[in-house]
């Protein structure tokens, strides 16, 4: 017996889908502005010897343990000392975490990139250590890890899917739940594979636009 | 009835463990060598050739590994392959290692200094003999680090096969909590145990990569 693609089942609920995806770029956007507060925070303790002990611990724990098993110990262990949390909060708060500890090594890359002389710099032009933090660390390291900021966002997208098995809402839960109405998996993680791939591509045109219009006239100055 | 979780519980996640690699061993070696032909074929001198692979890796790193597994899973039955979560998840876990180990060793050939080709070339050996004899020795070193930091995320991959029914260490947990309902001392044991496979290989890539330092190495554009 032949099968027989059915796409129109599917876009009877293209609304359904497209709310889904909103849902993951919403998710995704919030644990990026989050996890990058935690990166930055951890990457400026770590000037201490003890917070800089725990927050290796904590970044080489995240990167050794899949998502999906981080996901499972906040949904389902935490309840056992009393901290409850619905999926969604669950979703996000493994999102949260789990970035964290990338951009702590990412943030860490890019404050490593300003060189020592460039602050010695800062400091014999006589800038406050606030302005020298604003402007001749922060703005430079930024200009450095947004790249792979960018790319870190489009794998936590990407990622986000695990947290289908928790049901917290996303575009993957969105679409086990039309499966689960219309039998029709192939074609409806056909076409969520296709909004996966549309996000991805998008985000990153995206961020390489944000790029240019933040950076390019930096880059000039570099040049002169 | 509720049992208890002992050392026999214990011990059934720590045999898990040996599926766990062995479906990582099985990805790693398909995926390495469809990779190696990916890689080469990214930088053939056909372009649409080229291009075509160029698609292949861009579909498989803008989508998530879950969707892909899903697609595998019940796309296998509709061509008349046998569809088993064996299967599935071995053939979704090689098509995504396939892409990204392809990505990475072709950032890694195209490291090795253009003279070399032109030094192979000029002492009359044919395209193929140029990439075996000259080429790949040389990209082997540079590959090395950032292929087995690869081999961490796969390991890590590897846990979403538990969505699609194969029972590996992160399945394995889920049937001892449903038996014990001890879900924070069964998933933090599948933490320490994914820890303590992932992190010597983290090391060792770390390792691997300092003594190379003073080569310019691509870093894998891979995180998660």
């Amino acid at each position: 017996m032949e099968y027989v693609f059915q796409f129109g089942i599917v876009w009877r609920d293209i609304d359904t889908l497209l709310l889904g995806a909103w849902l993951t770029a919403r998710l995704s956007a919030i644990s990026m502005v989050l996890g990058l507060a935690v990166g930055v925070a951890l990457a400026r303790a770590s000037r201490f010897r003890t917070l800089r002990a725990i927050t290796r611990g904590y970044v080489e724990a995240i990167r050794n343990t899949p998502f999906l098993v981080q996901v499972l110990f906040v949904y389902l262990g935490l309840p056992s000392l009393g901290i409850r949390l619905t999926p969604g909060q669950a979703a996000l708060l493994a999102m949260v975490v789990n970035l964290g500890a990338y951009a702590t090594e990412i943030v860490r890359a890019g404050i490593k990139a300003v060189p020592a002389g460039q602050i010695e710099a800062g400091k014999a032009l006589g800038l406050s250590p606030w302005h020298i933090l604003r402007f001749v660390i922060f703005l430079p390291a930024l200009r450095a890890v947004f790249p792979a900021l960018g790319s870190q966002f489009i794998l936590v997208m990407l990622a986000s899917s695990v947290v289908s098995v928790i049901s917290a809402e996303e575009l993957t839960a969105v679409a086990d739940t039309l499966v689960a109405r219309n039998f029709r998996s192939f074609e409806v993680y056909l076409v969520v594979a296709a909004f996966y791939l549309a996000m991805s591509l998008g985000f990153q045109a995206a961020f390489a636009a944000i790029h240019r219009a933040l950076f390019s006239r930096w880059a000039m100055a570099d040049t002169r | 009835m509720i049992r208890e979780f002992t050392f026999d519980e214990f011990w059934f996640l720590v045999l898990a463990v040996r599926w766990t690699i062995l479906l990582s061993a099985i990805a790693f070696i398909g995926g390495g060598a469809a990779g190696l032909v990916i890689a080469i074929l990214r930088i053939s001198p056909r372009k649409p050739l080229a291009r075509m692979v160029a698609g292949y890796i861009r579909v498989l790193q803008g989508t998530p590994l879950l969707i892909q597994l899903y697609l595998v899973y019940f796309g296998a039955s509709l061509f008349h392959i046998r569809s088993d979560a064996w299967t599935a998840a071995a053939l979704g876990l090689i098509l995504y290692a396939s892409a990204f180990l392809g990505e990475i060793w072709r950032g890694c050939i195209q490291a090795v200094p253009n003279e070399q080709w032109e030094a192979a070339n000029a002492l009359g050996l044919g395209y193929l003999s140029q990439l075996r004899f000259v080429i790949l020795p040389q990209a082997l070193r540079i590959a090395l680090p950032p292929t087995v930091g690869f081999l961490v995320q796969l390991l890590k991959g590897t846990s979403l096969a538990s969505i699609i029914g194969f029972t590996e260490l992160t399945r394995a947990a889920q049937i001892v909590n449903n038996a014990t309902f001890r879900p924070f001392s069964v998933y933090a044991t599948v933490v320490v145990l994914y820890f303590a496979l992932c992190w010597p290989l983290s090391v060792l890539s770390e390792r691997l990569e300092r003594r190379l330092e003073h080569v310019e190495a691509p870093t894998a554009a891979l995180v998660i």
